[in-house]
């Protein structure tokens, strides 16, 4: 049964003045949110207006080098085909671990986490040389008797590297929806005359959407801010947001220019997310559910 | 049984089907011969068989061996999507992502059925089931009498001739499984499909059926009308699981025509006997059994078992009393409420004819494989 057919809670059970007790066991996380998120962030914004003195001069000269918005361009394409390329890598992936037993299942989810316990630059390294042109890849194309191709200090480099260590994030979500998918459901389609490739697009799919959302818009916006994977495998043609913020910031101190491309990250992100709501909206999230 | 007349729905033919499982067989040879038309329910408890076996017809399990025909033609190694046959399940299996109207339009658009013509074709099949209001509610806003009338309007409105039902009433409450019962019982005479119903409960397969096949350990018991399987039980299976039943063990002796039986001392004679060398068992109808104060006198040539009155159950029209015999073993009474009363504990005598005593072989499984 859908959460909508539950009874809702009467207001009886809620005796009055003692609502705030769900928010008191709340308060550490909400500190701890205020503190680390909400301060810098308010931070960021106030320097970013203020430095070097009052003005939206940052958000002039942001908008005035067209690097700045070539490079913000580039950041939300790179992470759009980071996206594009974990949905189609993750899918069949999450499929087969709601089809095996729990022992294969335990192996592959193993497989997922194991990468999350290396540290992110031993990984970017390795595929630094995995990908370099005299790497492993080269060289075995070249085995083969293919031209080498050129996949370090490229944007093809940094999505591989990027999808690879964003993949758990995918695959994870994915799974957890598509576990609750009544499997008794393709069963019925076929009955009703689908084959299973129709069965397929007209049911699973539609059901599995919702997982393929979530995990699209975790894997987006933490590669929207991913600095290390595109600095060691990108090239100057290949440089993202983070990238110039940490120049700007690090290295020539200006904290207001900084500040103002974070700002321009992070609005640009709402805005792109408050256009998808619609889309991934739907009336039959809680539904498919055994 | 019903004749074909003029019948929509088609014949199945089951010839000696056999569907393994590594070294279990859920299905043994089973034989069976379903009418164009007819309601036929697949009975029995569950691991019986009966479920495999409408999963054999509608393509979703493949069989060992064996015959399997649809309309006359052998449909072995016809995936599910091709042999055209209604399903209604137990779990509703209904599209949570599409509206009902969408969900009974789904066989039809697959079949690539116009616009127009589809959309009277599920409003008709909404409407048989009483669901024509709801074509654009979501199936979560249903309850589950609702959800499984929509999957069975979805499963007819592409006109199966053959339409199978697994259990369809099974997770919903008394009252309105009665209620859906009849409405299926309607749709049924309405449309002159062939239904095959799969139930473990024996008196909603009284209700529906024309005829009923007896499920045990992958094998029928027996297939007759639910009159049949009752007054005429061929096994002491069948007569366990169809209505309630008293069973009499004791050291048999047979003449040529009546068989003896002596319970704790008391010899009671049924006018029949069984051949073969299996033990032979009285089973008797909880109706033909009469219950009387020691010492009153009887009809004659009734035989007579003493006993004590082990429970009372007032049941409305009816009561029902278990009388614990001199062995050990209850016997089960139904007496109108006119007649006497009896208390607990009271002693008492259980009165009833040679004739109406049903000789079986004894079978140590029939009581086992009771749920």
């Amino acid at each position: 049964m859908s959460a909508s057919e539950l009874p809702t809670q009467p207001a009886a059970d809620v005796r009055p003045g003692r609502a705030w007790r769900p928010f008191a066991l709340t308060a550490p996380a909400l500190i701890l949110l205020v503190a680390v998120i909400g301060y810098p962030l308010f931070t960021i914004v106030l320097r970013s207006l203020s430095e070097p003195e009052w003005g939206v001069q940052n958000y002039v000269w942001f908008f005035g080098a067209p690097i700045n918005l070539t490079v913000l361009q580039r950041t939300f394409t790179i992470s759009a085909w980071v996206t594009i390329v974990c949905v189609i890598c993750a899918y069949p992936y999450a499929y087969l671990m709601t089809a095996v037993g729990p022992r294969v299942r335990l192996v592959l989810v193993l497989c997922v986490l194991i990468p999350f316990w290396v540290s992110g630059v031993v990984r970017t390294l390795s595929w630094v040389i995995l990908l370099q042109d005299s790497g492993v890849i080269n060289s075995l194309l070249r085995l083969a008797g293919f031209d080498g191709i050129r996949l370090i200090r490229t944007q093809t480099g940094v999505v591989i590297g990027m999808a690879q260590v964003l993949l758990p994030f995918m695959i994870l979500p994915l799974y957890s929806v598509m576990k609750g998918i009544d499997l008794r459901l393709m069963r019925a389609a076929q009955s009703l005359g689908a084959r299973p490739s129709r069965a397929f697009f007209t049911v699973y799919l539609p059901l599995s959407l919702p997982g393929v959302y979530a995990g699209a818009i975790i894997v987006f916006i933490l590669a929207l801010g991913f600095y290390i994977t595109p600095a060691l495998l990108g090239g100057p043609r290949s440089t993202m947001l983070s990238t110039l913020v940490q120049t700007q910031v690090l290295s020539l101190l200006q904290w207001g220019r900084g500040g103002a491309m974070g700002v321009v990250l992070l609005v640009t992100t709402f805005v792109l997310l408050a256009l998808a709501a619609p889309v991934m909206r739907s009336r039959y999230r809680e539904a498919g559910r055994r | 049984m019903k004749p074909a007349q003029q019948s929509k729905g088609a014949a199945i033919d089951l010839e000696s089907v056999s569907k393994a499982y590594g070294g279990f067989k859920a299905l043994d040879g089973v034989s069976l011969r379903i009418e164009p038309g007819e309601f036929m329910t697949l009975l029995g408890p569950s691991g019986s068989g009966k479920t495999t076996t409408l999963n054999v017809v509608a393509g979703f399990t493949d069989l060992t061996s064996g015959k399997l025909l649809v309309g006359g033609k052998n449909v072995v190694g016809v995936p599910a999507h091709k042999r055209n046959i209604g399903v209604v399940f137990q779990h509703y299996a209904l599209f949570p992502h599409m509206s009902v109207g969408r969900n009974v339009a789904y066989p039809l658009t697959l079949r690539g059925v116009d616009q127009a013509t589809r959309q009277a074709r599920v409003a008709r099949a909404l409407d048989m089931v009483k669901m024509g209001d709801f074509a654009h509610r979501y199936p979560s806003e249903l309850s589950g009498g609702q959800q499984q009338r929509v999957a069975l309007a979805r499963a007819i409105v592409f006109d199966p001739p053959l339409l199978l039902m697994d259990e369809p009433l099974g997770a919903l409450d008394k009252k309105l499984r009665e209620w859906l019962q009849l409405e299926i019982k309607r749709i049924h005479r309405e449309l002159g499909t062939t239904f095959v119903y799969v139930t473990h409960d024996q008196e909603e397969a009284l209700v529906l059926s024309d005829r009923i096949a007896v499920f045990n350990r992958g094998r029928i018991e027996q297939v007759g009308t639910g009159r049949q399987l009752y007054d005429e039980p061929a096994t002491l299976f069948v007569g366990r699981f169809i209505g309630d039943s008293t069973v009499l063990r004791g050291e048999a002796r047979s003449d040529g025509t009546s068989t003896a039986l002596t319970i704790a001392g008391e010899t009671v004679t049924a006018s029949t006997r069984i051949n073969g060398d299996a033990r032979p068992v009285m089973l008797l109808r909880p109706e033909k059994l009469a219950i009387r104060r020691p010492g009153q006198s009887a009809a004659d040539g009734a035989n007579r078992l003493s006993g004590t009155i082990a429970e009372a159950i007032y049941l409305g029209s009816e009561s029902k009393y278990e009388v614990k015999l001199a062995d050990g073993s209850a016997a089960i009474v139904r007496s109108p409420l006119t007649g006497e009363s009896f208390g607990l504990g009271e002693p008492v005598e259980l009165c009833f004819h040679g004739a109406d005593a049903k000789l079986l072989a004894d079978d140590s499984t029939a009581d086992t494989t009771l749920t």
